[in-house]
């Protein structure tokens, strides 16, 4: 599946159906984050919900400490 | 005078008026890190009229590669990061205020340095540190700007009171742990661009110039070639303890703050005791040369002991940070053998 992440364009397995394998599989899932899908922003309690289909815009920040 | 200034009063959005402004503005700058260097150094060049760097550490080797106002001299003598930024930022400019703090920020810190400025800059490396600005910000009504930093990665956000949605709102639930600076690494470059999406926003605030302010939070990796940013306000919660409509400003109750910390990645246990009164550092001294297998130095602002594989630094201010162990125990009990109290 071709995704357009940050915007940039990845291919991802087929198997990343929802928001919250998009995160496990590039190892954010235990991060604090904002995920923002096709310019709308996916409530952190339904990120299992949220599928991921063909060619949407995904947009992920997490936000880190250091400084 | 005017000669200096001469080049942003041309750029019109500052102009005079602007510059008058920025005279006239204290900001508080938490932090003399990487961050906080290249913002200070920024805000003191533009002519900002006080400046309030506050630090709690001292200058080491590892922070020449990206912290622009220190030398070999402050990482050799272990000058505290508050005292060699705001002696360099004197060098810079010796028309404005300039203050330099060597503190850690708390509660009562906070509540204490926050009156009267005009704006805050986050320049902390830690969260625990940022949701207490976070909460003083909202209570006082002063905007702060968010900015951080790993590896080749960064991001910032303006928080701006009773506008925007706080930090709180952004972050849900506070990460713990998580890369650091010091697992991962940091580039320059990187601090460079946060720093500067900073200081404009900054610049913006103290000129009057709401409308030109970002409004939304920026991101970027300079190694991966990404930058983005996304629309928060949305995020912005009516129930939320710090920014809601029956704030508590939960991060500025002192049951929720730590005494002990573990320092960023740096393998270093700070200690604050919870009587606040000042270190006199010379009984100290006196009282450490005579522990057997121990080596006392110091400086007019910090004492250093070097004993059982580990290095204590003892601060005026009471903390005590315990290098070589992130056991918080283990640090504890140094700290009562050999500074007590
Ligand atoms: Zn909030």
């Amino acid at each position: 599946m071709k995704l357009f992440i940050n915007g940039e364009e990845m291919i991802v397995p087929d198997n990343v159906t929802n928001v919250e394998k998009l995160l496990d599989y590039f190892n954010l899932n235990n991060k604090a984050g904002i995920v923002e899908r096709n310019q709308v922003i996916v409530d952190r309690s339904l990120h299992a919900e949220e599928s991921v289909t063909n060619e949407d815009r995904i947009e992920i920040v997490h936000f880190v400490g250091g400084g | 005078m005017k000669e200096r200034y001469s080049r942003q009063i041309l750029f019109s959005p500052i102009g005079e008026k602007g510059q008058q402004k920025l005279s006239e503005k204290h900001v508080l700058l938490i932090g003399a890190g990487a961050l906080g260097t290249s913002n200070a150094e920024m805000l003191a060049r533009a002519g900002v009229g006080k400046i309030t760097v506050v630090d709690r550490d001292y200058v080491e080797w590892s922070n020449l590669q990206r912290q622009q106002l220190f030398t070999e001299r402050d990482a050799v003598e272990r000058i505290p990061k508050a005292v060699a930024a705001a002696h360099r930022l004197r060098e810079i400019n010796s028309e404005i205020n300039i203050s330099g703090e060597i503190m850690d920020v708390s509660v009562q810190e906070i509540e204490e340095l926050v009156e009267g400025v005009d704006i805050m800059i986050d320049a902390t490396d830690n969260f625990e540190t940022r949701m207490l600005l976070n909460d003083a910000s909202q209570k006082y009504k002063v905007p702060w700007v968010y900015g951080a930093c790993t590896g080749s990665y960064g991001l910032s956000y303006t928080i701006v009171p009773g506008q925007t949605p706080c930090f709180s709102c952004l972050l849900g639930a506070v990460p713990m742990g998580g890369e650091t600076c010091d697992t991962v690494g940091i580039i320059s470059p990187a601090v460079q661009i946060v720093a500067a999406y900073q200081a404009a926003e900054a610049l913006k605030l103290l000129v009057e110039d709401y409308k030109s302010l970002r409004r939304n939070l920026f991101y970027f990796d300079i190694w991966q070639n990404q930058q983005s940013t996304i629309k928060v306000e949305k995020l912005k919660k009516d129930d939320c303890p710090s920014c809601g409509q029956a704030s508590t400003y939960p991060n500025l109750d002192p049951v929720n703050l730590s005494r002990t910390a573990v320092l960023c990645g740096r393998d270093t246990v700070q200690i604050r005791p919870a009587n606040k009164k000042k270190r006199n550092l010379d009984e100290l001294s006196d009282r450490l040369q005579a522990v057997e297998g121990g080596k006392v130095e110091g400086n007019t602002f910090l004492l250093n002991l070097t004993i059982e594989g580990r290095r204590l630094v003892a601060f005026q201010d009471g903390r005590v940070l315990i290098h070589g162990t992130k056991d918080i125990s283990e640090a504890k009990t140094l700290y009562n053998r050999y500074i007590g109290g």
